[in-house]
Formats: C-alpha cells, structure tokens, sequence
C-alpha cells in the first residue's frame, strides 16, 4: 500500500526514484501496451487502407474484424518454423531476437507522461537514436544469414537507407533539441526535459523560429519514413521487386518477430517526433484556451474518446444483423462496448482523470503519425533506390543542415548582435 | 541449370576465379514472383542493383494451343483461342473468327459487325484497366488496382449478360455473333462510357502528376520507333515511341472504318509515355463504344456459313489492334474440316523481346516497371 501512494504521489519517473518495483512493472505495462499497440495498428491498418481502396478489410473474425490481429497471431505462432538449409543458423536465429530487443528498448526512455516512463536519462534522445539505429544490423544479420539473393539485396537496400536517413534525421533533431536552450540557457537531451521545456516555452518546437521548426518537423517526417522502412521508401522489402526483401526466407513466429519490431519501431519514431515537435504529452491549445475550465473541459476528452469509442461498438451491436449466427459477434461487440464505457467511467473520477491526461494525448499524437503512415501507403508509388539515396542526400540533408545553422543563428540572434555593435563601435 | 546463357558463360567462371571474386549476381526473378505477371522467369545478371542482362525463360504456361488446333475443327477451336489473352478474350476470339471469315470468303453482318466492335472496345478498356491496376501495383501504388477492378467488373457484368461470361467469353462465332444482344444492352454500354470516363479522370489524379509516379516512369525503359519496329513491338509500345499505327485505322476491320477516333502516340517512348497512351486509348475506346452502341444497324447477326466449315485449300494472315498489340492468326487450311496449321502472332510474345533492351543499365526496379509497361499476359506468350 506504502509503494502505491508512494508511487501515486511521486513527481519523477520510477527510474528517477529508484523505485525498482514500479519500473519493472512499467517496463511490462510498456511490452504488453506496445504489443497490443501493434496488433490495433495492423487491425488499423488493414481497415483504413481498404477503406481507401474500397473494401472492406477484414470482417469476418470478430465484428468488423476486431479479432484478427489475434487469429493472425496465432496462426503465425502456430506455422512451421522453416530454416533454409543453406542459412547460417545461429545468425538466423539471433536476427529477430535482436530487431525485437532493440525496438523494444528504445521505449525505455519514451516519456508517456511526467511520470509515465520507464526512466528518464539525461541523454535520452541520443540512447533512443542511438538503440533504433541497431535495428540494421540486426536487418542485415537477417539478410545475410538467409543465403539467399533477395534477403541480401533487401538487407543490403536497408542499410544503404537507413544510415543515409539517419544522418538529416539527427540534424533535425539536434535543430530540436538547440531550442531546448531557449530562455532557460540550458538545452537538455533528456525526453521529459525536451517535452518539459516546450510546456516552460509556451509553444511545441514544430511553431518555433517559424517556419524552422517546421522544416526540421518536415525533414524527420520524411526521414523517419524512411528510417522505418514504409511506403513510400519500403524498397528494403519491396513486394513487386523484392518478394518481401530481408524476411523473405522467414516464417511463422520468426516472421512475426520482424514484423512486431516494424511496428514498434514506427511507434518509437513517431514518439520521437511527438516528443520534439508537438509537445509530448502537453495538451493542444494550452495558451489560447487557458484557464482552469479549459483544463477541466480537456481533462474530460480521455473519458469522452473511450465513450465515444464504446457507443460506436454498442451502436454497431444494434445494427447487426439480427441473425442467429450473428449472436455471437453482436454479444461480443456489446461486451466490448460495455467494457469501454466501463472503462470511460473510470477515466471520469478524478484522481485518474488527472494522471491519464498526459498518456491520452501522447497517444492520440503517436496515433495521428500511425495514420498518416497508413495514408502514404495508400497513396504513394514506390521510390527507386537511386532516387531515394539522392533525396536523402542531396535534398533532406543540405536542408536540414540549413535548418540547423539557421536555427543557431537565430538562437544566438541577440548576443550575435551584442557582438556585432561591440565590433562595430 | 541450362535454362540460362548467364549461368554457363559468366565472366568469373571463364577467368578461373570463384564467384565471390566478381561483382556480379545472378538472381533468379520468377517464375514465382508477385510482379513478372504470371509465370514468367526472368535471369538477371546484376551488378549490385544495376542491369546487366536479362534472359527471359518462358513456357511455363505452355499449352499447346496451336497443336491442339490441328486436332479440331475451326469451330471447335473457337473457345481456345479465349485461353491466349485471358483478360482480352473477345480481342482473340474476333480475330480469329475473322480470319477463318476470310479464309471461307464470308462476311459477317454490319449488325454483328457492329457488335464484335463494341465487345472489343470493353474489352480494349477492361484490358487496359487490369495493366493500369498491375502496373501500378509493380510500382509500388496499392490502390489503383482496386479502382481499376472495380470499373473493370461493370464491364465484366456486361459480358455475363451477353453470353454468360465473364473472362473466357467466346463471344463470337465464324460468321457473326454468338447471341442476339441483350434488351438494354446499348443502354447499359452508354451509361458505362457515362460512368468510366470520370474513373479514368480518377485513375490520372492519382498517378499522372504525382511526382514519385513520374520519376519511377519518366525516361525509363526507353524505346525509339526505330528500335520498336526492329523488334516488331506494336501496340501502345509501338505508338508510345511516336509511331502512329493502329490496325483499327490502318487496315479497318470489323466496322472500325465507321467510327471517327484519334490514335494517341507518345513523344519520347518512355513507360511514362506508354501509359498516357493507354489512358488516352481508354478515352478513345469510350469515343467509340458512343459511336457503335448508339447506331448499331438492323439485320442479322450471323451470316450465312455452312454447317460444317469446309475452308478451300490455301493460307491465310489476318491481324486485328488487341490491347496489347498486333494480334495476327496465319491459318494454313488443306480443304479438310480442321486447319492443317494455326500459328499465332501473339502482341505479348513479341513486346516482350524487347524488355533486354529496355532495362540494360538501369536497376532491379526498372524490370519490374517495364515488365508492367510491356503489358505481358503470359497465357498469350506461351499460349
């Protein structure tokens, strides 16, 4: 009971606090939420991308297909698990062990909240760049190990991609991570000091030095696209050139290891991206529509999404068919409904209403990125691999170069002039 | 491993080094790939991403359909030729039936000529609906081939209705038309070309100025007319390079001599060329199926040919415009009930020569792109 209210009434993350029991209990909510977050991003992203192109999507496991992510699961889990003769086994194996632990590491220092992270270190951003970028070797271990052309040319494509991306990825950043500076003096590397600095600034960094800050948005938007391997730079795993690029020759639960390490790792760049730009877990608005009525009005938004979430489940129960083998899927989808609202009725109290907030809208920010992952590829063709080096090289670097210098310069604006009247007179 | 020069006369192999001493790899693309359409097997010989050379292995979808046509009757052949361009079956079926036409010295009906016209045109359009979809597909755009299935099923209903259908719809017969159409039929037809003409518009909004679309197609694959007609490619390959011929216009067939239509060409022979051409040809198409569906003429559908088609000894080529090209039958009849020879001249057969020369010096992707552009239907190429 003393560790809940301890916990309850702390300000720093359990990491901070040294509070091994709650971190460790975070690092499993952290697992089990990004595992989850996964299976609704591919329930998702089967969903909005047939909405686009017209279909359905799935509808036949669950209502609306709710449960296919789980169905999908399990027949990944319960597929052969195929070695190709010529593979270098222990390098093969090692492969997707390695892409789930990085993707699944660089969440350490994800700040969901003032307090809701695993921990806070003081160069954060750097262990989170510096973690996802091992995610190429383990691309390449995967590549290499399947002996096979079309994994080695994915893995070899992966690599080339991603540490060419990597680097105006990181210009972007530091141009971020130099406002930090601002006002206080002091910049920070730390995820809760960058999201910490926005909320003493007044604005997120994707508005500042407009339009600076804006293009250094734009540039790890792009970047971070290609970072993780998606449309429209997916040509690692290119399925009309490629067959499936690195993972050609995995299957099964291997298989899905790749592919739950894909989705965690566009989770983590777009927490990056969130984190820097749009003010982490602040909320929207916080200058315009100040004041503690507004507070109160955007304290209620968790408990009113989880609401609206469960009327569409209950409205979508009462519109099923009302035929017999339907019962199931209506009952369900009912329970479903009813859960949420249940759950929507707990957000409301307030102790948890406070403490939610900040989870809520880093969520629905990281969100915001996942659809807009899904809407690219919907709608881009593919980028030649020539074509993208050259974009990465000779368009997003020099820019986001120029951004950085044009960021320091501005940073620096008054003592720059300071200076130059000193020199001057 | 003798499919391939490329496996035999590598250049590692000959200077006695071993094969990590060389830069190049040969990778085997097909016959089980997603983009080769179909089952086509494509040996590249690559130098990292870079073509080198490319050899094409074909026959995996061989059926012997020109011997199987020395053991039927020419009516009983009829339905096969469905099975060469199995998404352009009634472009096969007339030019068959018109070739035997020939060879009888019959000639169908204008009603049925009228007919044959307008189940081309779908057919024209719904054929270059599935390589908008795929091509698009290879490139790596997901959703337009959903859009194009869509308006291409409109079309495919259309067919069930008029002889039960969809796909392998042996439409025609020697002589005329299978069936009477349909109450409705010219009205349905009309409101199709109502209805397809802004999916077209559609289909362009999502590719023609988007800018990856451009750069993935613009200047790749490039073919001058000069080297089309070395390699006897036609169709919209041949019209992409800025060469306007077009059998519908240069020697008119069924009732293409009635219809006012344009021949859309290219300028620079690029994919990017090829496919405004496509497009451009699909609003043609339209333009045409206007024309028919609004005057298709009284009478009869089907001439008079005997009961047991005995064509007199002698040979015969007669070549009609199928969606992918110059769709030619060489029919060699000895007098008896069943051709003593059927030789085919398939467009995709043909196109296809020319992909070695399409992508020497560009990269894996542009394979995948000008195989797309080719619009290679394999049933047709190995028939």
């Amino acid at each position: 009971m003393r560790t809940l209210t301890n916990y309850l009434h702390s300000n720093v993350t359990p990491g901070e606090a040294g509070d091994l029991l709650w971190a460790t209990i975070y690092v499993l909510l952290v697992v089990a939420a990004l595992s989850v977050a996964v299976m609704l991003m591919t329930w998702l992203e089967r969903k909005v991308l047939a909405h686009i192109q017209i279909r359905y999507g799935p509808m036949r496991v669950g209502p609306h297909g709710l449960l296919q992510p789980i169905a999908d699961s399990l027949k990944l889990l319960l597929k052969e698990d195929i070695i190709p003769a010529g593979a270098d086994k222990l390098v093969f194996w090692l492969a997707p062990v390695a892409v789930v632990m990085t993707a699944f590491t660089t969440f350490l220092v994800v700040p969901f909240g003032r307090t809701h992270a695993v921990t806070d270190i003081n160069i954060g951003i750097l262990f989170m760049l510096g973690v996802s970028s091992l995610t190429v070797l383990s691309i390449i271990m995967g590549g290499w190990a399947s002996n096979s052309h079309y994994p080695l040319m994915g893995a070899l494509r992966s690599s080339a991609q991603m540490v060419s991306y990597e680097v105006p990825m990181a210009m972007a950043i530091v141009s971020a991570i130099l406002m930090t500076s601002l006002k206080t003096g002091t910049g920070t590397l730390s995820m809760i000091g960058i999201v910490e600095s926005q909320a003493a600034q007044g604005r997120w960094f994707i508005f500042s030095f407009f339009p600076l800050g804006f293009l250094a948005f734009v540039v790890f938007g792009i970047a971070m696209i290609a970072e993780t391997n998606r449309a429209p730079f997916d040509l690692p795993e290119a399925e009309s050139e490629l067959v499936a690029g690195f993972h050609t020759e995995y299957s099964g639960f291997r298989w899905s290891l790749f592919f739950l390490a894909e989705y965690a790792g566009m989770l983590a760049v777009s927490s990056i991206a969130v984190t820097l730009w749009l003010g982490g877990w602040l909320r929207p608005f916080s200058n315009a529509l100040a004041g503690t009525t507004w507070d109160l009005a955007f304290s209620l938004l968790p408990a009113l999404t989880v609401f609206a979430l469960a009327g569409i489940c209950l409205l979508g129960a009462a519109r099923m068919p009302k035929h017999p083998s339907f019962k199931i899927q209506t009952m369900g989808l009912a329970a479903c409904g009813l859960l949420l609202a249940a759950v929507g009725l707990v957000l409301l109290a307030p102790g948890v209403r406070e403490r939610v907030q900040d989870m809520y809208w880093f969520s629905v920010k990281v969100a915001f990125f996942m659809y807009l992952y899904i809407w690219y590829r919907g709608t881009f063709p593919r980028y030649r691999f020539d074509q993208l080096m050259k974009i990465g090289w000779k368009v997003l670097l020099p820019l986001s170069l120029a951004v950085l210098i044009l960021t320091a310069l501005v940073g620096i604006r008054q003592e720059l002039a300071t200076v130059l009247m000193g020199v001057l007179r | 491993m003798s499919e391939s020069k490329f496996y035999e006369n590598t250049e590692w192999q000959e200077t006695g080094k071993t094969f990590l001493d060389s830069n190049e790899m040969i990778l085997n693309m097909g016959p089980q790939h997603p983009s080769t359409h179909g089952v086509l097997r494509v040996i590249l010989k690559l130098d990292g991403e870079k073509v080198l050379g490319t050899d094409c292995v074909i026959g995996y979808l061989h059926r012997g359909i020109e011997k199987i046509a020395e053991n039927r009757t020419y009516v009983q052949f009829n339905p096969y030729v469905d099975r060469m361009d199995y998404v352009a079956a009634v472009s096969n079926g007339l030019g068959y039936c018109e070739a035997v036409e020939k060879l009888l010295g019959v000639e169908a009906p204008e009603r049925a000529n009228y007919i044959r016209v307008i189940l081309t045109e779908l057919n024209r359009l719904a054929s270059h609906q599935v390589w908008l979809g795929t091509h698009a597909l290879d490139i790596g755009a997901l959703t337009p081939l959903f859009y194009c299935f869509r308006d291409r099923e409109e079309i495919l209903k259309i067919f069930e209705k008029y002889c039960g259908a969809r796909l392998t719809t042996h439409a025609f017969r020697i002589g005329g038309c299978q069936y009477e159409i349909y109450e409705g039929f010219e009205k349905e037809v009309l409101d199709y070309c109502d209805f397809v003409l802004p999916k077209i518009d559609e289909y362009e909004e999502l590719l023609t100025t988007n800018r990856i679309w451009v750069e993935r197609t613009k200047g790749v694959g490039v073919l001058s007319g000069a080297e089309c007609i070395e390699l006897g490619a036609t169709g919209p390959v041949l019209r992409g390079s800025g060469v306007q011929w077009d059998l519908r216009k240069a020697q008119p067939y069924a009732a293409y001599a009635k219809f006012e239509f344009d021949i859309p060409i290219g300028k620079n022979g690029d994919t990017y060329d090829r496919y405004l051409v496509r497009i451009e040809e699909m609003r043609q198409s339209v333009r045409i199926l206007r024309q028919a569906a609004s005057g298709i003429p009284e009478g009869p559908i089907l001439a008079k040919v005997p009961k047991v088609l005995r064509p007199p000894a002698g040979e015969i080529y007669h070549s009609i415009e199928a969606p992918k090209g110059e769709l030619g039958y060489f029919i060699v009849s000895d007098g008896s009930t069943q051709p003593y020879r059927v030789r085919v001249r398939p467009p995709s057969f043909v196109n296809l020569q020319a992909l070695d020369k399409m992508v020497r010096g560009w990269l894996v992707a542009d394979v995948v792109a000008v195989i797309g552009t080719l619009d290679i239907v394999l049933g047709e190429v190995d028939r």
